[in-house]
């Protein structure tokens, strides 16, 4: 099953070297990774896409809480908000595929942040799925490049990862 | 103050007495300022030598054993020795110079990227970047190294970093918002456990190495309760090896006692251990049925890891087991040890007799020469579950060897660091012949230091260990295990290092080879020199159960069978 495991870490050098190395180590399935800083000095946090059956996700959770640098680990399975930013570059010879693409476009709420005589550039931001399914209608006129981000999640609500919850570390 | 020596003073601040090491250019700057300091400095010969040796110092005390090196070869001599530490959560600082900060990455003479390297094998690491750094480091390092589960700590220190001037304080405080162990187990969870062993009819009690310093707590708890005990191999000590409530150990080479009880065991209550497969055997048909298994381990990621646990319980095996004692009462067990007895009585360890010197017989001639009142360290291989097997310890950190590294050589540089830390004991290295030659070279560090320990090569003439499984998986195909042909005259070697040294080859001249062994003012070399096709048994072969056990050589079963 799919997992998505937020992490807040010291922005330490090589942490991420560490997640990433515990990750090969272990033989952990991780199929997107996604760091930026925090709103507080010093942190960091990472969101993961995992998957495994109960028993590795246990397992993932225990060994990244073993590492010194990491302060917090959630597993979202509560109610949370995810997103992805995939930027795609298509090709489009005449006027009218130059249509058709806005109308994808549009239906998916995307923005065109480059125009170019015979390509556009388009911005999307959404769930894994809807980031799929973007670049699926987008095939038939020809994808010249995709670039997409790691998933990031967030809890809905008043639900924040905190420091302080982190207890079982060893 | 250079950095250098704000280092060792952050060293002798954590009470450091003893550092084991060897110098070379990018650690240089710290064994100048060595030069003044009262910590006092092992040489060994190789980097493997110290790491080891440090690793079997933390073993023996119970303190944090400290090495240091050099860079790039330097520092890589000690990657296996620190992923042996690793696996046998052992307390050690690993400390290791590097090319100066503005070389690092343009692969500069004598380069490696160790805290790379090493990042997979030890419980964390550092690159010290700033030389006011260097007391946090090292207390972080000292802290985290002997706190909850322990574990090797590495300390990475560029050559400049040691040369720059040194501003900072010593007074650090503890900083690891990340890094809580938690030491005192749920209440909740330990009145669930001694409820289900209240219940139990045919309770065990499995410790490993978790237990060796909560041996006090452990002896009450289990003479209170009456519930037998199992030792693991890195368990071995945490329970008087005398004493009447002991099976043994279990798993592969371990006793038929142990293997049962465990196979019929109702409640588990496993202290400090982490369930290796070389206990476990197939996970699937382990303690097929415990309808509860209790495990306390200090570390919350062995919970459930292989086995699946009904009570778990985080915790210091000393603080729960205190907790635990609380409420532990004598158990009514007489029919689930009336089954023991008769298992153990039936099925004790033993060794075919043979014309030949065995093993065995050497092993045991020590123990019971010393009472058992000694410090032992093996290599890996037949003679270690030997020894193991034969040379029952009744007393904490006193039996040492490579558990989960399995880690060929280091018998000798563990009898150095067990003999530095107790140097008032007894200490004999049952060592093999492959093994022993994997780390010979530090027999020199034994006279340096005049460090009176007891090599017992068990000299086999076979890498015996691979030879046995060979004989018994592949169809005697015994491929690349000969040694006789070209191992040196090892009574002959020691005496090259002014070592005595003492060869035994018959069965007669046993009793008087054990005796020159131990009034030997000094170290001595001892080969005996043992029956080349011996096994080890009884054996549950890799991914068995205790139900495949054999108990010899099956073609030797056939013989008296027929
Ligand atoms: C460094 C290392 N290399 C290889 C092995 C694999 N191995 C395990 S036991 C063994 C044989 C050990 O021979 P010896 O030390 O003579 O002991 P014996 O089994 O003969 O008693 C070998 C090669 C190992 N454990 N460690
Ligand atoms: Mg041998």
């Amino acid at each position: 099953m799919r997992h998505v495991i937020s992490v807040l870490v010291q922005d330490h050098p090589r942490v991420l070297n560490r997640i990433t190395g515990l990750f090969a180590r272990r033989g952990f399935n991780l199929e997107s990774l996604a760091v930026g800083t925090t709103h507080v000095p010093g942190l960091s946090r990472i969101s993961l896409v995992v998957s495994g059956d109960d028993h590795t996700l246990e397992q993932v959770e225990k060994q990244l809480n073993r590492l010194i640098e990491v302060l917090k680990v959630t597993d979202h399975s509560e109610p949370h908000v995810e997103r992805e930013l995939a930027l795609v570059k298509v090709h489009v010879a005449g006027v009218e595929e130059r249509l058709a693409v806005k109308d994808i476009q549009e239906a998916f709420r995307a923005r065109v942040v480059d125009v170019a005589q015979k390509s556009l550039i388009l911005e999307l931001t959404g769930d894994s799925k809807k980031v799929d399914s973007f670049i699926e209608a987008l095939r038939p006129y020809g994808i010249l490049e995709v670039m997409r981000t790691g998933a990031v999640a967030m809890s809905r609500g008043e639900r924040t990862l905190k420091v302080r919850e982190k207890r079982e570390a060893v | 103050m250079k950095g250098s020596e704000a280092l060792l003073k952050a060293l002798e601040r954590e009470g450091v007495e003893v550092i084991f090491g060897h110098p070379g250019g990018a650690i240089m700057p710290t064994y100048d300022a060595l030069y003044d300091s009262k910590i006092r400095h092992i040489l060994v010969r190789h980097e493997q030598g110290g790491i080891h040796a440090a690793t079997a110092y933390a073993r023996a005390s119970g303190r944090v054993g400290v090495v240091m090196a050099t860079s790039g070869p330097g520092a890589l001599n000690l990657v296996t020795g620190l992923a042996d530490a690793f696996m046998d959560s052992t307390p050690v600082v690993a400390i290791t110079g590097n090319v100066p900060r503005a070389l690092i990455g343009t692969d500069a003479f004598q380069e490696a990227d160790v805290t790379g390297v090493t990042m997979p094998i030890t419980k964390h690491n550092y690159l010290v970047q700033e030389v006011n750094d260097i007391p946090r480091v090292v207390r972080e390092a000292f802290h985290i190294a002997s706190t909850g589960r322990p574990g090797p700590v590495l300390i990475d220190l560029p050559k400049d970093v040691q040369l720059a001037e040194f501003t900072g304080t010593f007074d650090v405080e503890l900083d690891l918002p990340g890094y809580k162990p938690t030491t005192k187990g749920h209440p909740k969870q330990i009145e669930r456990a001694l409820d289900a062993l209240e219940k139990a009819e045919r309770p065990i009690l499995m410790v490993g190495g978790g237990a060796q310093h909560a041996h006090g707590e452990l002896l009450a708890f289990a003479e209170r309760t009456g519930i037998p005990v199992i030792t693991t191999l890195m368990g071995l000590g945490a329970f008087p090896g005398n004493h009447p409530l002991w099976l043994g150990m279990p798993g592969m080479h371990g006793t038929v006692a142990a293997n049962r009880a465990i196979h019929h065991a109702d409640v588990i209550l496993a202290i400090g251990l982490r369930f290796d497969d070389r206990v476990t055997g197939k996970v699937s048909r382990f303690a097929p049925h415990a309808h509860t298994i209790i495990h306390v381990d200090i570390d919350p990621a062995e919970i459930g890891k292989v086995v699946r646990t009904h009570v778990p319980i985080v915790g210091d095996a000393k603080l729960v087991l205190r907790e635990l004692l609380k409420g532990a009462k004598p158990l009514k067990l007489a029919a689930w040890w009336r089954e023991l007895e008769e298992w153990r009585t039936r099925h004790p360890l033993r060794w075919r007799p043979r014309p030949h010197l065995q093993s065995q017989e050497v092993i045991r001639a020590f123990h019971e020469a010393t009472g058992g009142q000694a410090v032992v360290t093996t290599g890996v291989g037949q003679h270690q579950m030997f020894a193991a097997q034969f040379f029952p310890v009744s007393r904490p950190r006193s039996f040492i060897t490579s558990g989960g590294l399995g880690t060929m050589g280091v018998g000798l540089p563990f009898a150095i660091g067990a003999k530095v830390a107790r140097p008032e004991e007894l200490v004999i290295d049952f060592d093999g012949d492959g093994s022993f030659q994997m780390t010979l070279q530090e027999l020199a560090t034994l006279v340096k230091y005049r460090l009176d320990v007891k090599v017992v090569i068990l000299n086999n003439g076979y890498l015996g260990m691979v030879r046995q499984w060979q004989d018994l998986f592949h169809a005697r195909r015994y491929s690349e295990v000969y040694l006789a042909d070209s191992n040196p005259d090892f009574a002959r070697l020691a005496e090259a290092y002014g070592i005595k040294g003492v060869r035994v080859e018959r069965k007669e001249d046993l009793m008087k080879g054990v005796e020159a062994v131990l009034s030997a003012d000094g170290p001595v070399v001892a080969e005996f020199k043992v029956y080349h096709e011996e096994g080890v048994f009884p054996m549950i072969p890799a991914g068995g159960a205790a139900e495949d056990m054999i108990l010899e050589h099956p073609a030797e079963r056939e013989e008296v069978e027929a």
